[in-house]
């Protein structure tokens, strides 16, 4: 099934997804990685407001490339090249972000390890194809903002506003079905059985 | 032309050429990837392969990196013994990978290993990381790949006792099943056999040079086939497409070792020369 979807996402939203399908996102998401990812939750330990709004949100694991134009007061930025990086590295950060935020989707590469539980009923895991910047950039329509410059470029926090944001395919569905983990378990068969 | 290089035509060309290798995939790359999408059968790894193909495109066209992870630069560096520079090389390499990285522009991917504090420009430390080999001649050769993170994290290397040679396989495909999607498949490996701990190493990450439609030998047909056989496909969704190319280099070591790294490279395999000087 392929579905296209707009941002800020409800529950129903998500949890029409099975794994495999193919979605197409418009609207806003926000880019996060290590380090942002860091400092959510330390806010939530010390009870401080985010900047920013994660209800209903689509997290892009992404340190993209930008660059600024103008200057002083007019200036803006440009996204030059924008892909997935590796999710695996968010995979213990995740679930306690999944707990404190209502976090719709998550989009990266490479899928995640121990997350499906923390997903259930209330998040989705959407891969891109990973490597593919240019492709992301022409998708990303506008730079809406940007909140904690100072972790720098790659990890701060990008607001974009995309259309039609895809190919994604449903790596892991708000039902607890992961197709990496799926994918990872028939590898392991097949190299057992290449050992007799 | 003359065996005399000019630093500012030298340092202007490694620029040139650092956003040849970003913005541009070699030939044989390209052919393979569209080799892969028209024998790919299951459409879900079909889409992936499509969208790579699109992106290339869409690169070249618009001039862009590829990849946003525009990676860490690392050069091969032939150096003719007839030649005479008249300039530090490697300081006039920095000096373009600074250029590069505000021009085209490059992300600022280089930080301190501890502090991670970011130079913001590319360089540090031992970074851009410059192999030299002097070789025969009047020529300067200049080989650019940048490396991005998330092939590069998920490479390995082991030192096997001497009469383990038979677990190599086994080494390569642990290897690529634990890397799964992380990596960006579809995968080149480049594989070292031999020489010492760094030497494995570094022939590993020069077997990913080697064109990928050099005709591979029965062992690495037969690594490339095994891996493939896993099914962990293009960016991890399944599929036959797992690696497109498995290269081995070797080199003697000692007798009782058995050094083998796996270098891991994502489908983007990014890598341009340039040659300076030759004949006068």
């Amino acid at each position: 099934m392929e579905y296209h979807l707009q941002t800020p996402l409800k529950i129903e939203d998500i949890k029409k997804l099975n794994a495999g399908d193919i979605v197409y996102i418009s609207g806003e998401i926000l880019t996060a990685r290590d380090e942002a990812h860091a400092r959510i939750l330390e806010m939530k330990e010390k009870g401080e407001e985010l900047p920013f709004s994660l209800t209903g949100a689509v997290i892009y694991h992404c340190g993209p490339l930008m660059q600024k134009t103008g200057n002083g007061e007019k200036e803006e930025w440009k996204v030059v090249s924008a892909g997935p990086t590796t999710s695996g590295r968010m995979s213990k950060m995740t679930p306690p972000l999944l707990k404190a935020h209502e976090v719709r989707a998550i989009i990266g590469k490479g899928g995640m390890k121990g997350v499906s539980d923390a997903l259930k009923n209330r998040c989705v895991y959407l891969a891109y194809t990973g490597g593919c910047a240019a492709l992301a950039a022409e998708l990303i329509k506008e730079v809406k903002t940007v909140h904690w410059l100072d972790l720098g470029m790659p990890e701060a926090v990008w607001v974009l506003r995309v259309q039609e944001f895809g190919p994604l395919i449903v790596g892991i569905d708000a039902k607890g079905k992961d197709i990496f983990a799926e994918v990872r378990e028939k590898a392991e068969k097949v190299y057992e059985g290449m050992q007799k | 032309m003359s065996s005399k290089l000019n630093r500012e035509t030298f340092i202007r060309s490694i620029a040139d050429l650092l956003r040849k290798a970003e913005i541009e995939l070699p030939d044989d790359v390209v052919e393979t990837l569209r080799k892969a999408e028209a024998r790919e059968e299951k459409p879900v790894a079909k889409s992936q392969l499509r969208a790579i193909l699109k992106n290339i495109e869409l690169a070249k066209n618009h001039g862009v990196p590829m990849c946003q992870d525009t990676g860490i630069m690392i050069f091969f560096v032939e150096l003719g013994t007839e030649l005479q520079p008249g300039f530090d090389l490697e300081a006039a390499i920095r000096e373009a990978a600074v250029l590069a990285t505000r021009e085209i522009p490059l992300r600022p991917n280089a930080v301190d290993p501890l502090t991670r504090k970011n130079s913001g420009d590319n360089t540090g430390a031992g970074i851009p990381d410059i192999h030299w080999k002097l070789v025969p001649g009047k020529e300067l050769r200049v080989t650019v790949a940048p490396k991005g993170a998330g092939s590069e994290n998920m490479s390995a290397l082991r030192m096997l006792n001497p009469t383990e040679t038979g677990s190599i396989k086994n080494f390569v495909l642990e290897t690529v099943i634990n890397a799964g999607g992380m990596p960006c498949p579809p995968l080149t490996l480049g594989i070292g056999i031999g020489g010492s701990f760094d030497k494995a190493a570094r022939l590993a990450k020069e077997a990913l040079l080697e064109p990928l439609d050099t005709p591979m030998n029965e062992f690495e047909k037969e690594i490339l086939e095994a891996v493939n056989a896993l099914g962990i496909g293009c960016m991890g969704l399944g599929g036959s497409t797992t690696a497109l190319a498995v290269h081995v280099k070797t080199a003697h070591c000692h007798t009782a070792s058995l050094p083998v790294a796996i270098n891991i490279q994502c489908w983007a395999n990014r890598h341009a020369s340039v040659v300076f000087g030759g004949e006068e």
